[in-house]
């Protein structure tokens, strides 16, 4: 017997503050969903039962006395488990933080806790955010609900499953070159990757630094806009914060796209598969009957966007990943001497992903090839933004596909790097040039499962994004409810 | 060991790397602070935990503006780049420092002989942890294991980087000893070697003296250079170019090549030793630290750093040497301990120069704190007793100690300790009394046994129980030869 | 721009890197680095001479924090952490030479 369909954030925020529902009983419900389906999916490292039902009666106890619960009152959310939380372990889904119990919360998470939301649980995710299949996690892999033979995307494939899937209306994951757009149009929910800097990083643990950014995924647009309100807003912890208050983006989404000036990315369309393309002409053609102006617009320095991502994003995870050396916490492996050690903990504890990311990063940064690879890359990355900043000349936003095809079957790229790197194609452009994106589910390939189209807009401009993402939405192609496995 | 070997010009750069005086660390809220517990000074950010950023602090960067400033340095917009390494006192195994856009570049420094060194760079970075080896000898050879303190970690660093304009080890310690004058008198360190607060690390090489027996090519260029590290004082310093001077000079001597490589000073064997380890060429992969935004001094900033210097040891030397008379190196104690100000006024207000200077040097020197406080008038009132033969040096002294602890008049001071100078007639009659009590050493001073004379006063002056003056005595003495 | 990695390269990385390969994983990675610095190619072979590198997306400047102390963590949470104590301090296998 299947659940009832699964509340909006936008709802159960709205019916508990108003008294009419208790928080306890929204996380139990929510708990339950994960009891039917989790074993399935493994969308969680950590299930946070306990401390979920102890924040739920603070906000039914905040409610009862009067005080303001907090705008996401109740709301059942999950985190991308590198996000830190205090006290509750954060693994990376890697072993060298096994057991790793961070010492403070991340931004964001104190963010959350202080909107009133109920973190239920720390999800899966490709070892240290590198991947694009959620098969890098040393915990073993997330299925795709819509057809658990099917990966969820990655790397915040864990939170993009467990949307889908109705454990809870809201997750946070993090986007460096896709990873929640990627996997949200995988599993067909919502996925933004906000500007750079809009989200405070504090408290993510890093993979790649001047590209990582934490952004929400949800069941519906209003629930991301209301999520990343909550989070977004500057944050004197992280000096690449933006130095300014979070949009207000849920008041904005009912403005319609009359008027906005929207092209069609060729660069990122051609090279997707013909039922993906399909699906982003159809979403042209909404807009356009919406009332926004359409026509093709070109940013030619995107096609260099993976391979220049390759080389930024591994070597800045080189740098951020010497850390994990056994000294002060987490995994350590003994050895005779101090090398040995360094060297005996980090082979053991990193996965297969990880290291050949390392191993490349470290090239690129390497006496005699900092010029031709990360330095060449960064340059390219200036080529990227002009471009963009060429194409926004006449344009409000963009709109390409999420991702070349829908999901793929586990283990179908598990053994050619390359072939799983093409994932990211559509999605790195943005991180690059450190602008918003975001998928919204549109339809179904012709294998049934759905289809993420992508709105990308200029720096801080999230408003218009919103607005066209509420419009796609609307015009009725994404499904609707959690996602059941196909009989 | 001599000091340098003939024949042979020492040519030495030095860079010296200075903790800044502010109160919290460089890039975390952790405070900034000397031999507290272990491990008590730290938070996520300078632990290097998963998921933590640094954030720089305002003060740092304003204070190694200030150093930039007093070494005549260019003040520049920086970035910071990221220096990758592995070492277990660098908990994120990557030292934030500057690189090639560094905050200070181009400036110099006069030492007190009036040579001008020029500063290359002084940039900003971050210090690492403190690690102690532990086994058998406590040293890193023959040690089982270390044991890591994260509180320096992410202290603030300035390293301040010298041409290779040093030409000799006195040099060099009186470049050292200048630096830390400067960087006091900007308020940016306290300069304690002894605490670590400054650390030095020398670039050596040796080449053929110009005039010298050996020939004269390629005497302007430079030799091949050795990094010396592990130097925590001045004396450190000079003995260690004074070994690597002889080492370099004698591998040169008997043909051999002298190794570009970085040598640990060994302060207990008196040498210096090879570093290196054999597989290891170090490749720091510098990339600019995307955690942290440029730094972009504004004019305004930079002209507020500028106008807020105070006057620098050097200024200050010649000030006070030309209004004492004397030599600019006869006041380079005074000025080093900040005492210049009270000399100035004290000679303004009559005090005879050279006592004052001598005072100050001696006496005050030895109590700081209290000769801060000191009040200038009162001060000048001593030193005007002591110069008009009212009080003997002796009791000059024993007031002055009463006023730096107490502080008050210096004549009822003296009046009130009895120490009113000795009338004639009672030096007369304690010179008669030595007399007689010694005829025969009295028989052989007026023979000319001049080092009599020393026995004589010492006999007055121990019947006057030090109240005498000791040149009255002496000239009582003379009179009555 | 430089031929193909090598074996020796992906090794001389590894070891830069404090990781220990398998001849197997040495192998395996030399290939696949190898394909991915192919399409690395791409990029170093673009004409870029005068085009600025962008270490940031946004064009951020002067982000500081006033110099105020503000507590720490809690040295017994911070040791109970690590995988070694001693002392107070966190305990590490011997060093065999001098920070660089």
């Amino acid at each position: 017997m299947s659940p009832a369909p699964a509340a909006t954030a936008v709802d159960i925020a709205r019916a508990v503050r108003a008294g009419e529902r208790r928080a306890v009983d929204v996380t139990d419900e929510h708990l339950a969903r994960v009891g039917e389906r989790e074993q399935e999916l493994h969308a969680f490292n950590h299930v946070m039962a306990e401390e979920a039902r102890a924040a739920a009666a603070a906000v039914d106890g905040a409610v009862a006395a009067g005080r303001d619960p907090g705008p996401l009152a109740g709301v059942p959310v999950v985190l991308k488990d590198n996000l830190c939380t205090r006290g509750v372990p954060t693994t990376c889904s890697s072993r060298i933080l096994e057991g790793w119990r961070p010492p403070y919360d991340a931004t964001v998470v104190t963010r959350l806790r202080e909107a009133g939301a109920v973190v239920i649980g720390k999800t899966n995710l490709d070892e240290f955010a590198m991947g694009s299949s959620s098969e890098n996690s040393a915990f073993g892999p997330t299925r795709n609900p819509h057809d658990p033979s099917r990966v969820p995307g990655g790397s915040s494939g864990g939170s993009a499953a467990a949307v889908a899937a109705g454990f809870a209306p809201l997750a946070l994951g993090s986007d460096t070159g896709g990873s929640i757009r990627q996997p949200a149009a995988l599993c067909g929910v919502v996925g933004v990757k906000p500007t750079y800097g809009l989200v405070s990083r504090y408290g993510l643990v890093a993979f790649a630094s001047s590209l990582d950014q934490i952004g929400p995924l949800a069941t519906t647009v209003a629930d991301a806009a209301l999520l990343l309100e909550v989070i977004a807003g500057h944050d004197p912890a992280d000096s690449t914060s933006v130095p300014r208050p979070a949009p207000e983006l849920v008041a904005a989404l009912d403005e319609g796209v009359d008027g906005l000036r929207v092209g069609v990315l060729t660069e990122l369309t051609e090279g997707a598969s013909p039922d993906v393309a399909a699906r982003v002409e159809q979403a042209a053609r909404a807009l356009e009957a919406a009332g926004a102006k359409l026509d093709e617009a070109s940013v030619p320095a995107a096609t260099y966007g993976l391979s220049a991502y390759y080389l930024i994003a591994p070597a800045e995870a080189s740098s951020n990943l010497a850390r994990y050396d056994g000294a002060r916490y987490g995994l350590r492996v003994d050895g005779p001497d101090v090398g040995a050690m360094y060297t005996a903990t980090r082979s053991a504890g990193f996965g297969a992903e990880v290291k050949r990311r390392i191993m490349l990063g470290t090239y690129a940064l390497s006496a005699g090839y900092y010029d031709a690879y990360y330095g060449q890359a960064q340059r390219v990355r200036t080529l990227i933004i002009r471009d963009f900043e060429a194409a926004y000349a006449t344009h409000d936003l963009l709109l390409a596909p999420t991702t070349p095809t829908t999901a793929f079957a586990l283990g179908a790229k598990t053994g050619d790097p390359w072939a799983m790197y093409l994932s990211d194609v559509c999605t790195v452009p943005s991180n690059l040039a450190g602008q918003p994106a975001l998928s919204v589910p549109f339809g179904s390939g012709d294998d049934g499962l759905p289809v993420g189209v992508q709105v990308l807009a200029p720096a801080l401009g999230e408003v218009a994004m919103f607005r066209a993402a509420a419009a796609l939405e609307g015009a009725g192609a994404g499904p609707s409810g959690p996602a059941r496995e196909r009989s | 060991m001599t000091a340098t070997a003939t024949g042979w010009e020492t040519v030495v750069g030095l860079e010296v790397h200075c903790e800044l005086a502010t109160a919290t660390k460089l890039f975390c809220g952790c405070r900034n602070a000397f031999g507290d517990e272990p491990n008590t000074n730290v938070c996520p950010v300078c632990l290097g935990l998963p998921g933590s950023l640094p954030v720089l602090n305002r003060q740092a960067v304003e204070l190694a503006m200030r150093i930039g400033a007093a070494l005549h340095c260019e003040v520049r917009p920086s970035i910071f780049h990221r220096k990758n390494y592995f070492y277990p006192d660098m908990p994120k195994d990557y030292q934030i420092s500057q690189y090639d856009e560094p905050i200070n570049v181009g400036g110099w420094l006069d030492l007190p002989d009036g040579t001008r060194v020029g500063v290359t760079r002084a940039h900003l970075e971050e210090d690492t942890g403190k690690t102690t080896h532990v086994g058998t000898s406590g040293r890193i050879h023959g040690a089982d294991r270390a044991l890591v303190d994260y509180n320096r970690a992410g202290v603030p660093l300035v390293e301040i980087v010298s041409e290779p304009d040093i030409r000799s080890p006195e040099q060099a310690a009186a470049y050292v000893n200048e630096l830390r004058a400067l960087l006091v008198a900007v308020g940016a360190s306290d300069a304690r070697m002894e605490e670590g607060s400054l650390r030095i690390d020398a670039n050596v090489s040796v080449r053929p003296l110009r005039s010298g027996p050996q020939p004269a090519a390629g005497a302007t260029e430079l030799g091949t250079r050795a990094e010396i590290k592990n130097l925590n004082s001045v004396r450190s310093l000079r003995r260690a170019l004074d070994h690597e001077t002889a080492r370099q000079s004698a591998l040169l001597e008997a043909g051999a090549p002298v190794v570009q490589e970085t040598r640990h000073w060994n302060e207990d064997e008196g040498r210096t030793s090879s570093m290196r380890s054999k597989e290891e060429a170090f490749d720091y992969r510098y990339f600019p630290e995307p955690d942290l935004v440029p730094v972009a001094p504004d004019e305004q900033w930079r002209a507020a750093v500028a106008d807020t210097l105070p006057v620098l040891p050097a200024a200050r030397r010649e000030s006070l040497a030309a209004k004492a008379g004397v030599a600019p190196a006869e006041v380079a104690l005074v000025v080093d301990r900040g005492l210049d100000d009270l000399v100035e006024a004290v000679i303004d207000g009559g005090a005879d120069p050279r006592l004052a200077l001598a005072r100050a040097a001696n006496e005050l020197a030895a109590d700081l704190d209290r000769a801060r406080a000191l009040d200038p008038a009162a001060f000048t009132a001593l030193l005007r007793m002591e110069a008009d033969r009212r009080l003997t040096a002796t009791q000059a002294k024993s007031v002055l100690a009463e006023l730096l602890s107490s502080g008050g008049d210096p004549a009822e001071i003296a009046a009130a300790a009895g120490y009113e100078a000795l009338g004639g007639d009672v030096l007369a009659e304690a010179v008669d009394a030595a007399v007689a009590a010694h005829p025969a050493e009295w028989a052989r001073l007026r023979d000319g046994e001049q080092k009599l004379m020393g026995f004589f006063v010492g006999k007055v002056m121990a019947a006057t129980r030090g109240r005498a003056d000791g040149r009255a005595v002496t000239e009582a003495l003379r009179t009555r030869l | 721009m430089a031929g193909r990695i090598s074996r020796d390269d992906v090794a001389h990385v590894a070891g830069l890197a404090r990781l220990r390969l398998t001849d197997e994983e040495l192998e395996r990675f030399t290939d696949q680095l190898a394909t991915v610095l192919e399409h690395a190619a791409d990029v170093a072979a673009l004409d870029t001479a005068g085009v600025p590198p962008t270490a940031h997306p946004l064009p951020l400047a002067n982000v500081f924090r006033d110099d105020a102390p503000v507590a720490g963590l809690d040295r017994d949470e911070v040791l109970a952490a690590a995988p070694a104590v001693e002392d107070g301090r966190f305990r590490v296998p011997r060093i065999l030479g001098d920070a660089p």
